[in-house]
């Protein structure tokens, strides 16, 4: 088959081996104006590159071997080593899921037909956003949107830089605006005290605002904003520690604002019952966008779990923790959640796939457990069996959906190893069951 | 492979064949006139007695993309107890009011259709919706491209762009996206509501670019026609479900200075604003001028009773149905300074005033209009109803006594401010082949398809006929062949099959894509050769295949660009 995204690097013609225009899947943003170089040593990221971006493309993934119980196999043995694994299976768990959109109906496919579980490794981030969709749903924007748009970008309680660290050099303090020759300078709001603030500066950054109450408090500022732009205001004098005139002070931003955007990072948003703050900065957008106009922008959404979210729900109708036990999509967000399945020993065999960063290692478990993971996953102990595969945009083409589940994007063959796909790997042992 | 379908009764308006008993011939997946001399038929079917029709067409019906999978996402409970089994052909998924994909294509066959096409796909959102068209089996597939609610369009029109620049950008926009027509949603209006405007008349001004509905509707309109895509521009036009929307929806088809246009799920468009409850129909008026102005096509979305999901590119007007959400949960979404969308669950009631007079509208101008070539069977899927409830709505349509012992549960207030009960045209084999076949694939320009003459792809459904229960015969095909492969058999899949993609690809200078490139790179997030879709992407997502005997990738004429 003819590899579509095996790259003719697009855009301007590249500079001497440059390869431009590059998509990053190393996290939700999926930025895609990198620059990359290859040499004898592996690739290299020339431009626009981060933290995340650096240490996924320039990682050496040569001289992975496939194994049994840590000992060297031949990739066709490993394979029907799995095979036989799932075969014997009553209720296999298939977690992980840091793949692309291929990777993930692969994973689907196979769920469905050996009656497994299928969960991603951040479902409990992704779940406090989805809990409010289920219950009251939302009012929400996307990155291009907040890019040209937001005049008032309000933080809720969570370290986006370190989630994400191109946010702010890409969204917020941007130079252009489709609205203006002119853009105004933008005020920045941060709900919460110690979120990192670095990266942001720049001409664009105007005001930066910080009502410093602790991280897990911060659901009881929004509660008190929605309240005074409800028109019932609390009496109290200070709220989580902010004084009441802060809040209200920020009330009158928010309603002079043209198109505030609230961003939150549910991974970032640690703590018990954090789904109630989504909740209430949900409500916080649909009061005031009873008169104004106003957005929400979830961001996380690393190790492809947008991808496995949309995918799970356009072919189950359910957003992941999803059984197929039954021979139907079961569906119970706490039943079928894996980390609780394994704490409780439900399931005997872990199908684990995480092919962008070797830090989504599989949980510890005395079932079996068959990792697909991208060479270096961090591994407590050798698995029974381990298949090496390779990162989509990086050793394989693919495509993944961005944060915003709006946007999706093309990965590219940048050529990094040849490392096999996740989903030709579980496409064989589908076809095998 | 040659197979002979002997005997059946036909009905296949594009070559003018009604109800005659004829011998078809398909070979190699496609029909032909006679088989070659000397030719041994592989196959028979002896279809005595039975209706022979092509296989139907879906001109409206949200299959994929974004907001169609945020409506899957945002009901669980709807799901629950519709869950499908997995079985040795096919695999598991629910199907209540927004289905999962692979359930959606299988119940498409199972009820004769062989081509559905998603009428809203937002060019930021092109990838995914051809994702999940690729994730949906058995049909044909394909997408309009939603424009003139995004910046560029309106900048361009703004700033007096010179036509063919326009024209440029739409045809650009047509291939990058994988389009098979252009649609316009609330024209201006989406953008509009970024503003916090809350409503769009057709001569109202956007605030920011000065812009009203009726420039753009006039300028795409244009543009469609000198491009030379078949299908007009598929308009959902002003104030959506709002009292009084038949004004906007009149002034717009009398506006269309004998411009091709397409008015879409125009049910939500024909309210007028009598009676004590200020909600009255406007069908009459509509279908009146609609029967002498022939250059306007419409599809109804019909409305059904029951719990759906109404899932929009219509943010502005979906945030005004909010107050009628049912369950109380909903998403709207400002995408990209592109388009949006809304989100929001309906449950229309028959003892509702307002449902049941929307049920009734809906039947009134299917049988008000009389050129079924100009008025195509949807429920906006699925915003009306689910799609599967198309066997109800022709039995609706073709039996009058029917008709009216439904119309007696309604709500009474409803009952009397109809005219249904005066009506009683009953639509005819002929005509629901019409509207449910020939009519579709002549306006979107599938010139192989929607027929049975020689030539066509051998699509085909058989019914046994049935007088008595229109909706049980079409709800329950004897046989569906697709590309001359028998995939259904009493109702049943028997063979799962892919789709192929069908688009339209007219000229444009490249030129613009230089002054594309500057836009995306300053502007927007996403780079112009990350944005823009390869066939492969869709060819991977439907069947691996080239090329060939499933035609992924299905490119229909466009006729010459003028200028």
């Amino acid at each position: 088959m003819t590899n579509w995204t095996q790259a003719q690097a697009p855009g301007n013609p590249p500079k001497s081996n440059a390869i431009t225009d590059v998509a990053c899947p190393f996290c939700g943003l999926v930025c895609d104006d990198l620059e990359l170089a290859r040499d004898e040593k592996g690739l290299h990221v020339t431009k626009n590159g981060c933290e995340k971006a650096v240490a996924g493309f320039e990682r050496n993934v040569d001289g992975a071997k496939p194994q049994i119980e840590g000992r060297d196999v031949d990739l066709a043995t490993a394979i029907q080593a799995a095979t036989a694994l799932i075969r014997k299976s009553s209720l296999p768990l298939y977690g992980g899921l840091g793949t692309d959109v291929n990777g993930i109906r692969s994973v689907m496919a196979l769920a469905d037909k050996s009656g497994g579980v299928v969960d991603h490794a951040l479902s409990e981030g992704q779940y406090r956003n989805f809990r409010v969709l289920q219950t009251t749903g939302w009012i929400m924007t996307t990155l291009t949107e907040t890019r040209n748009r937001a005049d008032v970008i309000i933080v809720v309680g969570t370290d986006i830089q370190k989630l994400h660290p191109r946010f702010f050099e890409r969204i917020v303090n941007v130079e252009a605006s489709l609205l203006s020759e002119t853009p105004a300078k933008r005020t920045v709001i941060f709900i919460g005290k110690g979120l990192d603030q670095s990266a942001v500066k720049g001409p664009r950054i105007g005001e930066i605002v910080t009502l410093p109450c602790d991280l897990d408090r911060v659901g009881e500022i929004v509660g008190a904003l929605s309240a005074e732009i409800r028109g019932t205001p609390s009496s109290a004098d200070s709220v989580a520690g902010v004084p009441a005139a802060d809040i209200r002070a920020l009330v009158e931003r928010l309603k002079s604002a043209a198109y505030p955007v609230f961003v939150w990072a549910p991974p970032g948003l640690n703590f018990p019952n954090a789904d109630l703050v989504v909740s209430a900065v949900s409500d916080l957008v649909k009061e005031l966008n009873v008169k104004w106009r106003a957005a929400g922008l979830a961001l996380g959404g690393n190790e492809g779990a947008i991808s496995a979210g949309a995918v799970s729900s356009w072919q189950s109708g359910y957003p992941l923790r999803v059984s197929f036990a039954s021979g139907k999509p079961d569906y119970d967000f706490l039943r079928y959640a894996i980390p609780r399945m394994i704490a409780n020993g439900e399931g005997d065999l872990l199908v684990w796939l995480a092919s962008f960063t070797p830090d989504l290692g599989p949980p510890a478990t005395k079932i079996p457990t068959i990792v697909l993971g991208t060479p270096g996953i961090k591994l407590a102990s050798p698995p029974a069996v381990f298949i090496p595969v390779g990162t989509p945009g990086a050793d394989h083409g693919g495509r993944i959906i961005r944060v915003d589940n709006v946007v999706s994007l093309p990965l590219r063959d940048l050529g990094r190893s040849k490392l096999p796909k996740a989903s030709d790997i579980f496409g064989a042992i589908e076809l095998a069951l | 492979m040659l197979i002979k379908f002997t005997g059946g009764t036909v009905y296949d308006p594009l070559n003018g064949v009604n109800g005659e008993v004829r011998d078809i011939y398909a070979q190699d997946g496609r029909i032909v006139a006679t088989p070659p001399p000397g030719a041994r038929v592989d196959a028979e079917y002896a279809l005595n007695g039975r209706v022979v029709m092509a296989g139907a067409i879906d001109p409206h019906s949200h299959i994929g993309g974004g907001k169609v999978t945020i409506g899957r996402m945002l009901l669980p409970e709807d799901h629950q107890g519709h869950e499908v089994s997995r079985t040795e052909l096919m695999r598991s998924g629910c199907g209540h009011a927004v289905p999962s994909t692979m359930t959606t294509g299988y119940r498409y066959a199972e009820m004769g259709y062989t081509a559905a096409f998603e009428p809203a796909m937002l060019p930021a959102n092109a990838r995914q919706a051809h994702l999940e068209m690729g994730d949906t089996p058995m049909i044909d597939k394909g997408a309009f491209v939603m424009l003139g609610n995004d910046d560029f369009f309106l900048r361009a029109l703004a700033g007096k762009k010179d036509f063919s620049f326009i024209k440029d950008y739409i045809a650009w926009t047509m291939h990058a996206a994988q389009a098979l027509a252009v649609k316009i949603v609330n024209p201006g209006g989406i953008s509009a509501f970024k503003f916090n405007q809350r409503k769009m008349d057709l001569d109202e001004k956007h605030v920011f670019y000065g812009l009203t509905p009726r420039d753009i509707i006039l300028t795409l309109a244009r543009g469609m026609k000198e491009l030379g895509v078949p299908h007009p521009i598929h308009i959902h036009g002003c104030n959506l479900g709002v009292p009084g929307s038949m004004d906007s929806t009149l002034a717009t088809i009398r506006g269309a200075e004998g411009l091709p246009l397409h008015l879409t799920h125009i049910q939500f468009h024909s309210y007028g604003t009598e009676g004590d409850m200020k909600f009255s129909s406007g069908a009459p008026q509509i279908a009146e001028l609609l029967n002498q102005t022939p250059n306007v096509s419409i599809d109804i979305g019909q409305i059904m009773f029951g719990q759906t999901c109404t899932a929009s590119g219509d943010s502005m007007r979906q945030y005004g149905n909010t107050k009628s959400s049912n369950p109380k949960k909903w998403v709207v979404m400002d995408i990209e300074c592109d388009n949006g969308c809304g989100v929001v669950p309906m449950k229309y009631r028959d003892k509702s005033y307002v449902n049941a007079l929307q049920w009734a509208i809906g039947l009134e101008l299917f049988l008000l209009v009389n050129d079924p070539w100009r008025i195509f069977l949807t429920t906006d899927h699925p915003n009306g109803a689910p799609f599967y409830y198309y066997p109800h709505l022709i039995r609706l349509l073709m039996d009058r006594t029917f008709r009216n012992e439904m119309l007696e549960k309604l709500h009474p207030g409803a009952q009397a401010a109809t005219i249904l009960k005066t009506l009683n045209r009953e639509y005819s084999l002929y005509e629901i082949a019409i509207m449910t076949r020939a009519g579709p694939a002549k306006s979107l320009g599938l010139r192989d398809r929607g027929h049975l003459g020689a030539g066509a792809v051998a699509d085909i459904t058989v019914y046994e006929d049935n007088a008595q229960d229109r909706e049980a015969m079409f709800k329950t095909p004897l046989f569906v062949f697709k590309n001359g492969e028998q995939i259904v058999k009493n109702g049943k899949v028997v063979k799962v099959v892919a789709g192929a993609t069908h688009v339209v690809r007219p000229d444009y200078d490249k030129g613009i894509e230089k002054t594309l490139r500057e836009y995306f790179d300053r502007y927007h997030t996403v780079k112009l050769d990350n944005f823009r879709l390869s066939d492969q992407e869709i060819v991977d997502s439907n069947c691996g295949h080239t090329g060939g005997e499933c035609g992924c990738v299905i490119v229909q004429p466009s006729g010459p660009r003028i200028s």
